[in-house]
C-alpha cells in the first residue's frame, strides 16, 4: 500500500528577527483536504509562521515540502522565486485579515476577481467577467455590484470578495490570517459559514491563524497552540479543546469561557 | 472461530489535571475493561459524575487516554485509539465510528435537512438521494416538516435532539456511540429511537450508550456494565464494596 | 533658456550637445543595454539639463548623447515643428552642436518627439527618441517599484490587462487612447509614452530604431529595428486603432491622425492633421495635381 504523501511537509521551521525569536523548530504535515488552525495569544509567533509557510518570509532555518500537481514534493524554500510566485497565485491563496492588504482596493469587484485568471494567461473578457459574477454569487455578493470598487464595500464584503479572488484559480491550499478579524459577530458567523461551505465542496486544505478559538472549533480539524514562538500543544481540535493538556492551553480554554 | 471484537478496551484510565487550580489531580477512571459485541448494545451505568461520558469520549477521540488501549476495528485493521494520529482518528469518524452527543451542535444558517444528509454527502452520497433518506428519518421521527428547512438554533431542545440522532443515525457506521440521545425526548419519540437501535443491532452494528431511563435502559441493553466498578480508589473510598480498598 | 545659449560666447563654454563626454558614455552604454534587451528600462544617472523636467529632458539627455555634426536634427510636438517646446529643443542643439535642422522627416536623421509619431514612414537610416514622462506601465495598479521591477523580472503581466478589464467594465470597450501597452518582442510589456495608440501599429516592425529616454525617472528603454511591437488586448475585445470619420481639412488626407481645431467661440471647429510636416506635404501634392489638372485640362 502507498502511503499518501502530505501536501505540505514542514520541518523545525525557525525565524529570527535579529537576535529576537519569531518561532522556532515547527515541524508538521498537512494533508490534501485538512483545515489546520493556529492559536495563540499576541505575539506568539502565529504570523511568522503562517508567512513562513507561505514563503512570505524566508525562515531562518527549516524546509518546507510541497506536493505539486504532479505529485513531486518540492522544497519550496530551493525553488525559483518565479516558481514560488506561479504557486501563489494559482495553486494557493492568502487571505489577508485587512482585505485591503489582499484586494486591490481601486479596481473594481469583478478585476479582483479576474485579476488571477488574467495573470495565468485568459485572454477573453468575456469569459473572465462571467467567471467573476459566477464567484462573486458564491461568496454573497450582488452581481450588479460587479463594476464597483472594494472600497464601497462593507468589511464582510470585502472579506468575502477577498476569498473569491484567491478561490477563481482553484487553488489547493489557502493560508488565512485573521480572516474574521475586526468584523462584528454577526458578520463573522456568515462568513465562517461561507468558508466552511467552501471547505466542504472544493476539498480545500486550510492552515488559518486565529485567536478564536470558537473559529477554530468551527473551521479547523487539528489544532497547533503556539506560545512563545513554539508549537506547545497539538492534536485534534475538539480533542485539544476539550481536554487541553498544557496549563497554557487550559488558560486560554478557560479565558474563552469566560469571555 | 470467534469474529475479532468491533471495539475492545483494556486497561483505559484517565484523570484530568486541572493547572489552573494549582495542578489539582481529578482522577476519573482506572483500568477500564470491556469489549463491544457487533449486533449487540452495551449500556454504560453507574451515577453521575462516575465517568460515563468521559469513557464515551475517549473512544471517541475527544479526550486522551492516559494508559491502557482501546482497539477498534478499522476496516481491515486494528487502531488503537490512545495513540493514533489526528488525521486517522478522523478517518476512523468518518468510517467506522458513530457519535451521537447529548446536544446538538448548531451551525447558523444551515438547515436541518443539510445538517443531516452532511455525513452522507462526505460518502460521496448524491444530495438528492441524501435529502430523501433525511427525510424518511425525520418523518419517522415526528420532526414537522415545516422545521426542515429551517436551521435548527431555534428549534426547542427536543427538536435539536431528533436532528442531533436523525444525523448520527444516518450513516452506517459499525460502531455507534450514543451520550444519552433520549434525555430530552417524549415517550412517543423515545420509542422511535428504540426502534432505530434495534434496527441497528440487526444491522450488525456494536452499540455502546448511557441511557438513564430505566425502561429504555431494560428494552435495548444486551450488556449494563457499571462504570462504578473502574472509579479510582480515593474517589470511592468509603463505599462498601471498596471498603477493603487502600486508604489515601 | 533661448537667452541663455543665445551667442557663442556663453556656449564656448559648453561642450559638443551640451553634455561631457563622460555622461554621453554613460547613457550611451545604457542605450546600449537598452537595445540588447528590448522594452527593458534601463536606469541611468539622469543628469540636470538647463530646462525643466517636463520639457523632455530624457529625450534630450537621449538625442545628445547619440547626436553626431554630420546629423540633421528633427524635432516635434504633438506632431508639430513649431511649438515653443520643440523650436526651443531644435534651437538648443542648433547651437550646442551646430547640426543641421529640419522640419521634414524624410530629411532627418535624428528626430526627437514628444506625442506622436511621424505620418512618413521610417527608415532604417533614421532614429526616433521619445520623450517620456512616465516610464512604467505597470504604476497604474501597482505603485511600489520593487514589485513592478519584480513583475517584469518574472514576466508577470496579468495586471496590464486587469487595467483593460477596467477599461471595457467601465465604458464597454478599450477606452485607453493614449498610453496604451504594448509588448515588445514577445517579452517586455513597454509604455509607448503619452503617444496616441493610433501609432502603436507603426512601432511594429519599425525600420528605424525607437529610444525612449525618462529624465525625472531616470530611466531608458529602446524598440531596435524590425521588432515585433504588439498592443495588448483581449480576444472578444481586440485593439483597434482610432478612425477618423473626415478627412484632414486642410490636406484632405484619410489615415492620418487629426487634432481638433477650435475655430470661434460659436463652437466652429475643424479637424486638421497633427503632423503639420506630412500636412503641408499632402497640401503640396493636393494643389500640384490641381495644377497638373487644369494644365491637361488647358491642353486638352
Ligand atoms: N518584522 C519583525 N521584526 C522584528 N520582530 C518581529 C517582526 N515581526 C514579528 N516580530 C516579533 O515576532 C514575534 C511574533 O510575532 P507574530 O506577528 O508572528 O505574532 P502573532 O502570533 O501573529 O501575534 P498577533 O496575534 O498579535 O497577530 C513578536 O514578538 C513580534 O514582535
Ligand atoms: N473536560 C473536563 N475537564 C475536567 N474535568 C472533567 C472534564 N470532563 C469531565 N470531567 C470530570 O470527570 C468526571 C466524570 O465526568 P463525566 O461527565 O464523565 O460523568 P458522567 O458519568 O457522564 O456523569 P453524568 O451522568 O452526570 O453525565 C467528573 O468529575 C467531571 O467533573
Ligand atoms: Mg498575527
Ligand atoms: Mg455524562
Ligand atoms: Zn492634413
Amino acid at each position: 500500500m502507498t502511503r499518501e504523501l502530505p501536501l505540505l511537509d514542514a520541518q523545525s521551521i525557525s525565524k529570527f528577527y535579529g537576535s529576537r525569536s519569531g518561532c522556532e523548530e515547527i515541524s508538521f504535515q498537512l494533508f490534501s483536504g485538512e483545515v489546520i488552525a493556529i492559536v495563540g495569544e499576541s505575539g506568539s509567533g502565529k504570523t511568522t509562521l503562517l508567512n513562513c509557510l507561505s514563503t512570505r518570509l524566508m525562515p531562518t532555518s527549516g524546509s518546507i515540502h510541497y506536493l505539486g500537481r504532479d505529485g513531486v514534493a518540492r522544497n519550496l524554500y530551493q525553488m525559483s522565486e518565479a516558481e514560488r510566485r506561479f504557486l501563489m497565485r494559482t495553486d494557493w491563496g492568502f487571505v489577508h485579515q485587512n482585505p485591503s492588504d489582499g484586494l486591490r482596493m481601486a479596481v473594481s469587484a469583478g478585476a479582483n476577481v479576474g485579476e488571477r485568471l488574467m495573470a495565468v494567461g485568459e485572454r477573453h473578457y468575456g469569459s473572465i467577467r462571467q467567471t467573476a459574477q459566477n464567484w462573486l454569487e458564491r461568496v454573497e455578493i450582488l452581481a450588479d455590484r460587479i463594476d464597483d470598487e472594494p472600497r464601497t464595500f462593507s468589511g464582510g464584503m470585502r472579506q468575502r470578495l477577498q476569498i473569491a479572488r484567491n478561490l477563481v484559480t482553484a487553488p489547493r491550499l489557502v493560508f488565512m490570517d485573521e480572516p474574521t478579524g475586526g468584523l462584528d459577530v454577526s458578520v463573522q458567523a456568515r462568513l465562517l459559514d461561507l468558508i466552511k461551505g467552501l471547505v466542504n465542496d472544493l476539498g480545500l486544505s486550510i492552515i488559518i491563524v486565529t485567536h478564536d478559538l470558537a473559529v477554530a472549533r468551527l473551521l479547523s480539524d487539528r489544532i497547533m497552540v503556539m506560545k512563545e514562538g513554539r508549537v506547545i500543544e497539538a492534536g485534534l481540535t475538539d480533542c485539544v479543546l476539550d481536554d487541553p493538556q498544557q496549563p497554557y492551553t487550559q488558560l486560554l480554554v478557560s479565558s474563552i469561557l469566560k469571555g | 472461530m470467534r469474529a475479532v471484537s468491533p471495539f475492545i478496551i483494556s486497561n483505559l484510565s484517565k484523570s484530568f489535571t486541572m493547572h489552573l487550580r494549582g495542578g489539582l489531580i481529578i482522577p476519573v477512571v482506572e483500568r477500564v475493561n470491556f469489549s463491544l459485541e457487533a449486533g449487540k448494545c452495551t449500556v454504560l451505568g453507574g451515577p453521575s459524575g462516575i465517568g460515563k461520558s468521559s469513557i464515551l469520549k475517549m473512544l471517541y477521540g475527544n479526550y486522551k487516554i492516559d494508559a491502557g488501549s482501546a482497539l477498534i476495528k478499522h476496516g481491515q485493521e486494528q487502531v488503537n485509539i490512545a495513540c493514533v494520529e489526528p488525521r486517522k482518528m478522523l478517518e476512523i469518524r468518518k468510517k467506522t465510528l458513530g457519535y451521537v452527543s447529548q446536544f446538538l451542535q448548531t451551525v447558523p444558517r444551515i438547515s436541518a435537512l443539510d445538517i443531516v444528509a452532511e455525513p452522507l454527502l462526505q460518502h460521496g452520497v448524491t444530495q438528492k438521494t441524501a435529502h430523501e433518506r433525511v427525510k424518511e428519518l425525520f418523518t419517522l421521527l415526528n420532526l414537522p416538516e415545516k422545521l426542515w428547512h429551517l436551521p435548527p438554533a431555534t428549534f426547542s431542545g427536543g427538536e435539536q435532539q431528533r436532528v442531533n440522532i436523525a444525523r448520527g443515525f444516518i450513516t452506517a457506521h459499525p460502531v455507534l456511540l450514543l451520550d444519552e440521545p433520549t434525555a430530552s425526548l417524549d415517550t412517543k419519540n423515545r420509542q422511535v429511537v428504540v426502534e432505530m437501535i434495534e434496527k441497528k443491532k440487526q444491522e450488525g452494528v456494536a452499540l455502546l450508550g448511557i441511557f438513564h431511563d430505566e425502561d429504555i435502559r431494560q428494552s435495548i441493553a444486551d450488556k449494563i456494565i457499571d462504570v462504578s466498578d473502574f472509579a479510582p480508589l480515593d474517589i470511592v473510598k468509603g463505599r462498601s464494596k471498596n471498603e477493603d480498598g487502600q486508604a489515601a | 533658456m533661448n537667452d541663455e545659449v543665445g551667442d557663442g560666447e556663453v556656449l564656448a563654454s559648453y561642450n559638443f550637445a551640451y553634455l561631457d563626454e563622460q555622461t554621453k558614455r554613460m547613457i550611451r552604454r545604457a542605450i546600449l543595454k537598452a537595445i540588447a534587451i528590448p522594452g527593458y528600462q534601463v536606469p541611468f544617472a539622469s543628469r540636470e539639463m538647463p530646462m525643466p523636467y517636463g520639457w523632455g529632458t530624457g529625450g534630450v539627455q537621449v538625442t545628445a548623447a547619440i547626436i553626431g555634426p554630420e546629423d540633421t536634427l528633427k524635432v516635434i510636438d504633438q506632431g508639430a515643428d513649431d511649438t515653443t517646446n520643440a523650436v526651443s529643443i531644435r534651437a538648443f542643439f542648433a547651437k550646442t552642436a551646430r547640426v543641421k535642422t529640419t522640419m521634414q522627416t524624410g530629411k532627418a536623421t535624428l528626430i526627437q518627439t514628444r506625442h506622436r509619431i511621424p505620418e512618413e514612414a521610417l527608415t532604417n537610416d533614421q532614429i526616433l527618441v521619445y520623450q517620456v514622462p512616465i516610464p512604467e506601465p505597470l504604476r497604474f495598479l501597482e505603485p511600489r517599484e520593487t514589485e513592478t521591477r519584480k513583475m517584469h523580472g518574472l514576466e508577470e503581466y496579468g495586471l496590464m490587462h486587469v487595467k483593460l478589464y477596467e477599461d471595457i467594465a467601465k465604458n464597454g470597450h478599450i477606452a485607453t487612447t493614449y498610453a496604451y501597452p504594448v509588448k515588445v518582442a514577445g517579452r517586455y510589456v513597454m509604455d509607448p509614452s503619452p503617444t496616441p495608440k493610433f501609432d502603436n501599429p507603426k512601432m511594429n516592425q519599425c525600420e528605424a530604431l525607437q529610444l525612449f529616454g525618462a529624465g525625472r525617472e531616470k530611466r531608458i528603454y529602446a524598440v531596435p529595428p524590425y521588432t515585433n511591437v504588439v498592443s495588448l488586448d483581449f480576444e472578444d475585445h481586440p485593439f483597434e486603432v482610432t478612425k477618423f470619420e473626415e478627412p484632414c481639412a486642410l490636406c484632405g488626407s484619410e489615415g492620418a491622425y487629426l487634432d481638433e481645431v477650435i475655430l470661434d467661440d460659436k463652437g466652429h471647429k475643424m479637424f486638421v492633421c497633427s503632423d503639420t510636416d506630412y500636412c503641408e506635404k499632402q497640401q503640396r501634392k493636393k494643389m500640384q495635381n490641381l495644377g497638373e489638372e487644369a494644365k491637361q485640362r488647358a491642353f486638352s
